[in-house]
């Protein structure tokens, strides 16, 4: 998928100013506060091979997408409950049919919609079709500003261009345009010509989204992970940039999410498990977030239970809810409450124990698999095309397994 | 009344919500949050009052009276003051704008 959006940096897109809503949202007394978010994941079929997709590796066993009315059932549910930032992601959502349909319906219900997409399936017709439907936001992710180095890391040579026309296509549409790059060790380095060329297609808003290491990106970290040197230099053009585009009173805002592997205490991942973040993914199986159906935990669908049930009530909803699960160092620490002990995704891929402290905290006594990470990162690393792209072929083989 | 001096604002400016933006009652919260891509503010009532008043009609004079008159038993002046702050930090924060 392209990117997604947030409440937190997870994922490769963000929300600039989540930090308030969680804090409103902290459950009181031990009730659960709603979700304000819903991201419906309506397809993991994609004509992209981002090799930094946070889909699940498994991916392609995944059969039988929800149809339209469920989906349709699916948000009037989420509607109730009070969710109101939502996002059609995927997979690539344009690939759905019923997308203009889907629009219509939540925009009806009251959610604010945005659609995060790689553009690919898009065309003025759809972009007018769309528009009428109350579509409030399209997010295009770019993937570099070369076009060689996009046709590698997307797995596509005729990608760039049409994301490229369809980006002003937006624009022209009246709708504010928000671009995501997710940036990475192959493409951080042409930062400078990123940010030219998305001030040059009108962008009013940029998400330099370093990529967070999940699924594929997990899959290619040593093939993605920028150096430290590469962040330092990436976050002075940004500071450059920025003093550029205030002295042209140029209204463009450039948001850069760091990646965590380089800080030393971990992000408060979705302002918390199951507090105000619900992904839905293709076949109906509700998620805290879209990273976490790797977790070696089962999750409900809509299928089989109503929505409010799963938030409230379900086992998994609940396991990583406020701090009595933790362990030490957590458990004891002044900042739990400030970063939930960080990403359950990432200290289960790190460490095998999806209740332990996120290794990005110094204070982890997993965090030498960080600074080993980084100390990689350093070297020479794999090539582009060493990448494993992500497609059926290849999840098929994460199937098997 | 006084020019802000860092947002230009006036008595006769005109404020309007950024394009794309919206201003919603949210039944669930009991307040009114603005909605913009892929996020959200939550308002107290004074922020709601203000922003559902700019109808790209009202200019900031017009917002003052329109709120002295909903609001009869509170001060005419501290509202005036709510207002210009309010408005001037909704417009440094970028959540409205005018031309």
């Amino acid at each position: 998928m392209s990117s997604c959006p947030m409440p937190t940096d997870k994922g490769g897109s963000t929300m600039t100013d989540h930090t308030d809503t969680a804090a409103a949202n902290q459950p009181l007394h031990g009730h659960t506060g709603a979700p304000l978010w819903l991201l419906a994941e309506l397809t993991y079929r994609c004509p992209l091979q981002c090799s930094y997709c946070s889909n699940p590796l498994d991916f392609a066993d995944v059969k039988e997408e929800l149809t339209t009315d469920e989906w349709i059932d699916v948000l009037t549910q989420a509607r109730a409950m009070g969710a109101v930032q939502m996002g059609f992601s995927g997979g690539e959502p344009l690939v759905r049919q019923d997308l203009e349909m889907l629009v219509a319906e939540a925009r009806r219900l009251g959610f604010y919609t945005n659609l995060i997409t790689s553009a690919l399936g898009l065309d003025e017709a759809r972009i007018l079709a769309l528009r009428e439907a109350g579509l409030d936001h399209i997010q295009i992710s770019l993937q570099a500003s070369d076009p060689d180095v996009a046709a590698a890391v997307a797995g596509s040579r005729k990608a760039h261009a049409k994301k490229l026309a369809m980006a002003r296509a937006v624009k022209a549409a009246g709708y504010p345009m928000v671009l995501n790059v997710v940036l990475h060790r192959h493409n951080i380095d042409q930062l400078d010509n990123i940010i030219a060329l998305c001030d040059d297609l009108g962008a009013d808003a940029v998400e330099l989204a370093n990529c967070q290491l999940y699924g594929w990106a997990h899959l290619n970290r040593a093939g993605l992970l920028p150096s430290e040197a590469q962040l330092e230099a990436a976050e002075a053009t940004t500071r450059r940039w920025r003093e550029t585009l205030a002295e042209r009173g140029r209204d463009m805002r450039l948001l850069f999410v760091v990646p965590d592997y380089y800080s030393d205490r971990p992000k408060a991942c979705m302002g918390g498990w199951g507090a105000i973040f619900m992904t839905v993914a293709p076949d109906g199986a509700v998620l805290p977030c879209h990273s976490a159906r790797m977790l070696p935990m089962s999750f409900p669908t809509v299928r089989e239970r109503p929505l409010r049930e799963i938030w409230y009530d379900s086992e998994p909803f609940n396991r990583y809810r406020g701090d009595s699960w933790m362990q030490e160092p957590c458990r004891s620490c002044d900042e739990r409450r400030r970063d939930v002990g960080g990403c359950r995704c990432q200290a289960y891929l790190l460490t095998g124990d999806p209740a332990a402290t996120d290794p990005v905290c110094d204070l982890s006594p997993d965090h030498h698999l960080i600074e080993a990470a980084r100390r990689e990162a350093a070297g020479d690393a794999r090539t582009l095309n060493e990448l494993t792209l992500r497609n059926v072929h290849a999840s098929r083989i994460f199937c098997r397994a | 009344m006084s020019t802000t001096a860092d947002t230009g604002m006036n008595g006769s400016t005109v404020y309007r919500l950024r394009p794309g933006w919206r201003l919603q009652w949210e039944e669930a919260q009991q307040r009114h949050v603005l909605l913009y891509p892929e996020g959200m503010v939550q308002l107290n009532d004074s922020a709601g009052a203000i922003l559902t008043t700019l109808d790209g009609q009202r200019d900031v004079d017009a917002v003052v009276a329109t709120l002295q008159a909903q609001f009869p038993d509170a001060p005419a002046a501290a509202i005036e003051q709510d207002v210009h702050e309010f408005l001037s930090d909704a417009d440094r924060q970028g959540w409205i704008h005018h031309d």
